[in-house]
């Protein structure tokens, strides 16, 4: 169809002998010849060469990606068996410090311990001296007030005129002064 | 249709007669000698000779030379040469299934050199070797004998089975091998003219619409843009085709190495 209406408009004055070059028969063998050589080379550069660069470089590819995924398993398996010692040695040195400062306390709380009583020896040891001196300062004002009054009392009969017995008076101040002080 | 198309209007414009169209869409694809003003014989050199060739070169460029580096992570050229050998290769794995791997090369090597030469056939000035029932015939042929042959050997007279539908009723299955036998040997006619004629009629088209422009003047944007589209539009034919002619090369490797229904 598309053959015959060419073939009328393009064999008026043409010098093609047909309107379609493509049934020159004239030229097939030629086309077939170079087209067969064309394959021919083709087939031989694709076989010797092409494909099995190509394949081995996909094959390559495969292997590569195959390894390195399997690489990267094992090393994500290294870094949790490294997690697990990290933690473990997180935890042991808690453990370590929990123990230092515990026996530090413990330390500590003894030595406390003996100086709290130590202290408290001396506090009471002075507290007993002290104690000793204020009975000494007490009998001591004791007796001068003993003293003052006997001699307040002799001064006092002598100024009323009495003829004082100096050991009767002293008796009497004294019972008088102790039953005062009792 | 196309090329149907190209005839009417090239005849529209040879009716207006000396109007200034003078369009010869067939004449790009007449084949000449490219070193002498002989006659064609088999071994001249002709433009045939030169777009084939040049198919080849770039078979070699974009596979040979463009996977040389052989890098785990592929450059452009490279990328290009693995996407189609894996391309063909899951087409025929997949088609085909696992026994016609073994003829996966001899399918690269069509499928490289028809989407090649239509490729190359787009440039301006070039040739197109595709357009020319010869060179599709012939590999239409090389396929069609190829599977027959390929069919025979392996199943011996068991390849027969391909003609006869044990799944239809027995009275119909004569008449079914008929038809199946004819449909079977209409196979290499409608394998090569598919592609010679999608080729040609868009070469045509091109350049019924390049004369359009020469004579349109100031209006020629017109045609021009038309031509564009077209181009595409043939870019898109160019891949196509050759993935058809690939792939229905493929289905009757099935035929021939599962030919019972």
């Amino acid at each position: 169809m598309a053959t015959d209406t060419t073939q009328s408009v393009l064999g008026e004055g043409e010098a093609t002998a047909s309107g379609m070059p493509q049934l020159d028969f004239s030229t097939f063998p030629n086309q077939i010849f170079w087209l067969l050589l064309a394959l021919v080379s083709i087939y031989f550069v694709l076989t010797r060469l092409a494909l099995p660069r190509i394949s081995g470089v996909l094959a390559e590819r495969q292997g590569t990606i195959t390894n390195d995924i399997a690489a990267a398993e094992e090393l994500k398996l290294k870094a949790g068996e490294a997690e697990k010692s990290y933690d473990k040695a997180l935890a042991d040195a808690r453990a370590e410090a929990n123990r230092i400062a515990e026996e530090n306390r413990a330390e500590m709380q003894g030595e406390l311990d003996a100086a709290m009583k130590r202290a408290d020896a001396e506090i009471s040891a002075q507290q007993q001296e002290s104690e000793a001196r204020i009975a000494e300062i007490r009998d001591s004002a004791m007796a001068n007030v003993e003293q003052v009054a006997k001699e307040t009392a002799r001064a006092l009969v002598e100024a009323l005129g009495g003829n004082p017995e100096a050991a009767n008076i002293d008796a009497k101040v004294e019972t008088r002064v102790k039953g005062q002080a009792s | 249709m196309a090329a149907d198309q190209a005839a009417t209007l090239v005849e529209a414009g040879a009716d207006h007669g000396g109007s200034g169209l003078n369009i010869h869409p067939m004449d790009q694809f007449v084949i000449q000698p490219l070193f002498s003003d002989g006659p064609v014989g088999m071994f001249t050199v002709t433009n045939a000779t030169l777009w084939m060739a040049l198919a080849v070169l770039c078979t070699v460029l974009l596979l040979v030379v463009g996977s040389r580096g052989r890098a785990v992570v592929p450059g452009r050229a490279q990328s290009v040469a693995e996407l189609s050998y894996g391309f063909i290769y899951k087409m025929v794995e997949d088609v085909s299934g696992k026994e016609g791997v073994k003829y996966f090369p001899y399918i690269m090597t069509l499928f490289m050199f028809i989407v090649l030469a239509n490729m190359l056939a787009l440039l301006p000035m070039s040739f197109a070797p595709t357009s020319h029932i010869a060179v599709t015939a012939v590999l239409a042929l090389f396929v069609f004998l190829g599977v027959t042959i390929l069919g025979f050997v392996k199943h011996g007279v068991g390849f027969l089975g391909l003609f006869w539908v044990s799944s239809a009723p027995l009275v119909l299955r004569p008449i079914l091998a008929i038809i199946e036998l004819i449909s079977y040997f209409v196979r290499p006619v409608s394998h090569s003219i598919r592609l010679a004629g999608n080729i040609m009629a868009g070469h045509a088209v091109l350049k019924v619409f390049a004369g359009f422009a020469g004579a349109l003047g100031i209006f020629a944007f017109v045609p021009v843009l038309a031509i564009t589209a077209i181009y595409a539009l043939e870019l898109l034919v160019a891949f196509i085709q050759a993935y058809v002619f690939t792939i229905l090369t493929c289905v009757y490797l099935k035929d021939a190495l599962h030919p019972s229904h």
